[in-house]
């Protein structure tokens, strides 16, 4: 009884140290969940990946360690050379085409054209399918046997001729053709989000000047967008780098191995064919091509920020 | 108030029931992948029949032709502890599963069902390791078979090939004629499936076994091989041009359509003939592929079973294991999945005439040597040097200019490197 009167008087001066207490940590211990499941999610499985690519391990994790070997049987790989070579291909030719037609369409829409807000859905549009549903569909306007080729016959052209999804040579540039489809509406957007925030009192400045809207957009407008081109180019290098289900969609790695993507490599090495350590180590090659990208851009974005 | 009464007895009498057949049984969770019609029938069999038992069964399908993903569930399951009471697992791979300890042995049961005067044993060593069963066949499938269109062969002309020479006379003729000769899809392991049979063809059973079971680098980096790889790139030159990325079922389609006369697939092509309301022998032929006649490629689906702690539960795996090999459910499942029993002394009487076939060589190859592991379907040779074979053989088939001389070498080097 006494115990529970003398409280009230206790918990008043608990609570102002407690809630000094909880002010400080609060956020701390908010925020601590988040940085605990990243560590051990990101950080500590990227670890585990990078031990993992120094064992024998085969379709379970095992611990003994062979020093750099798997390193060394992946660049003896015929299949990993392909897929490498296949990466710089899809991943130039797709930052590329996507750049350039997402600039282009966005300064189309810059003009203050009529029903912008539709036609920018419609090329935004793409971007909310999966890959799986790009990977099909363009699967099936590209086979020979049942798409575009198909249809140019039933109409009389006999001639035309559209092999490349079954063409080892070409397939690659297929799947660039599904991935440029799918991602330049995207870009589109985050040119036209960076055009829109252009001061419109330097345009006029030029115009007054004399200059054309040609030479307004290359020379100042365009330029002045470096930090939207940079932000671009790291997630379509992201996107790019990763790419997996678009390839299973469309020709699972086909014809024979000639689309393989470093991640399908990956996937494929790892989990179906055991041999977990030469998967690893692909991953962790793929690991540091994405950080070749990203720390030089991390470096430029903080050394703007000093300067600034 | 009578309704009321029956029901309250029912609920009586189940409450009463219940209780026991939970205290008794035991559960086995079943890990698979027949989840597409003929075959998800089969596994519903087989609940049924350890439902009757008094076991609870505890269903793990997981979708996907191949078991790939089931594998990596797989995985999971097995590494935190908690694997089901049997999986899905075929060949070798059952081996390292023995070896990394998951497995159980099964050799009471097979001792008192007397499975080794069952089963032939070039299966039952791939059932066993250290000389105890760990797993359970199901079914065998025969690789090595040609699907033929009897409708298209009449019209143009010609019989079934027996040898690949035939099969080349034919196919030309097919081809005159406007027909595809032989439907074929374009992944690696149907590239591999056509390559089985021709390699049987050219190198005979011995050599086959040496080349892919036992790796003799004398067999595999020699005259003989490149043999193998030229006749291949020809059979594969009557294949049409789209074939990239199809899959095996639709090029079955292609068979029953007419648009192509023959295709190499293992008898689970039976299934697409069946669903279309096909008779064997009048409106398709099966045939040993050519070359192949009176050896056998086996592909056996087979059940690992793990290492489990409830005694409830190990009575009910046990029972699993003995109900999977007796002669009702072998007839049953395999009736459905297009296969054979994988026990010798079954009456094949309710089967078709395909299976009966079937039956007969395998019996008569596994007395004079001629049944071999196929090594497209993982039976022959660990999953890793499955997987550097496949690379070369569908890197061979989708070059612009295949040499045969230097795809050997490529081969003798990937398996090398895989061992």
């Amino acid at each position: 009884m006494e115990h529970t009167q003398r409280r009230p008087a206790g918990v008043a001066r608990a609570s102002s140290g407690l809630m000094d207490g909880l002010q400080r940590w609060l956020p701390k211990l908010v925020v601590a969940p988040t940085f605990i499941l990243v560590g051990i999610g990101i950080y500590g499985y990227m670890l585990w990946t990078g031990v993992l690519s120094f064992t024998n391990s085969s379709f379970l994790p095992s611990y003994g360690f062979v020093g750099l070997d798997q390193y060394a049987k992946l660049m003896e790989s015929e299949r990993w050379l392909v897929a490498s070579w296949n990466l710089a291909i899809f991943g130039g030719l797709f930052i590329g085409i996507c750049l350039l037609i997402g600039v282009v369409l966005a300064i189309f829409l810059d003009q203050r054209i009529r029903q912008e807000g539709a036609i920018r859905t419609i090329y935004l549009y793409p971007m909310a399918l999966s890959m799986i549903v790009t990977g099909t569909v363009w699967r099936w306007i590209l086979n020979p046997s049942l798409g575009l080729e198909k249809l140019m016959h039933d109409w009389g052209w006999t001639s035309f001729s559209f092999d490349w999804l079954v063409n080892s040579d070409f397939a690659i540039y297929t799947i660039v053709m599904a991935a440029v489809w799918q991602a330049s509406g995207f870009v589109m957007a985050l040119f036209l989000a960076g055009l829109r925030g252009v001061d419109p009192s330097i345009i006029r400045a030029a115009r007054v000047d004399g200059a054309s809207l040609p030479v307004i957009y290359w020379k100042i407008i365009l330029p002045s967008l470096r930090p939207v081109f940079f932000s671009s180019v790291m997630v379509l290098a992201h996107i790019a780098i990763k790419s997996f289900d678009l390839v299973m969609a469309m020709t699972s790695g086909g014809p024979g191995y000639s689309t393989d993507l470093p991640a399908v490599f990956m996937y494929a090495h790892t989990f179906t064919r055991g041999q977990m350590g030469l998967g690893s180590a692909s991953a962790m090659l793929m690991l540091g091509a994405i950080l070749a990208l990203l720390v030089p851009y991390l470096y430029s974005e903080l050394r703007e920020k000093r300067h600034d | 108030m009578n309704t009321f009464k029956r029901n309250l007895t029912a609920l009586a009498v189940s409450a009463a029931l219940m209780p026991t057949a939970a205290v008794h049984a035991g559960e086995v969770e079943v890990l698979h992948w027949w989840t597409a019609g003929g075959e998800a029938r089969a596994a519903a069999a087989l609940k049924e029949m350890m439902e009757e038992q008094g076991h609870t069964w505890k269903d793990f399908a997981v979708a996907g032709g191949g078991g790939e993903a089931a594998m990596t569930v797989l995985k999971t399951r097995a590494v935190s502890g908690n694997p089901p009471a049997a999986a899905q697992i075929k060949g070798l791979d059952i081996r390292e599963w023995a070896e990394l300890g998951f497995l159980t042995s099964l050799d009471s049961v097979a001792e008192s069902e007397n499975w080794d005067q069952l089963i032939p044993p070039m299966i039952s060593d791939v059932m066993k390791y250290e000389g105890k069963y760990v797993a359970v066949p199901v079914n065998v499938h025969r690789v090595n078979w040609l699907w033929v269109n009897p409708k298209v062969m009449e019209d143009v002309g010609v019989e079934v090939p027996t040898t690949l020479d035939e099969f080349f006379e034919v196919a030309d003729k097919l081809k005159a004629e406007g027909y595809i000769p032989l439907a074929h899809g374009g992944q690696p392991w149907q590239d591999a499936t056509v390559f089985d049979a021709v390699a049987l063809a050219e190198l005979g059973p011995d050599d086959y076994r040496k080349a892919f079971v036992d790796h003799d680098m004398d067999v595999i980096n020699s005259e003989k091989m490149e043999e193998v790889f030229s006749q291949f790139a020809r059979v594969m030159s009557y294949v049409d041009d789209d074939a990239a990325g199809r899959d095996w079922n639709t090029a079955t389609g292609m068979v029953i359509r007419g648009e192509a006369a023959m295709q190499i697939m293992g008898d689970w092509a039976k299934g697409e003939f069946t669903a279309a309301e096909l008779t064997p022998g009048e409106d398709y032929l099966c045939a040993p592929a050519p070359g192949t006649e009176g050896q056998f490629t086996f592909n056996v689906d087979s059940f690992a079973m793990f290492r489990l702690s409830e005694e409830e539960d190990i009575k009910a795996q046990k029972d699993l294991a003995r109900t999977i090999l007796e002669p009702e459910f072998q007839t049953l499942f395999n009736q459905n999945k297009g296969s054979i029993p994988v026990r010798t002394d079954m009456d094949m009487g309710a089967f078709d005439t395909c299976a009966q076939a079937s039956m007969e060589t395998f019996k008569s190859s596994a007395d004079d040597g001629g049944l071999v592991p196929s090594f497209s379907h993982g039976l022959a040779t660990t999953s890793y040097i499955q997987g550097q074979i496949f690379d070369v053989v569908t890197n061979f088939v989708n070059s612009n200019n295949p040499d045969p001389a230097k795809t050997t070498d490529q081969l003798a080097a990937a398996i090398q490197s895989a061992m």
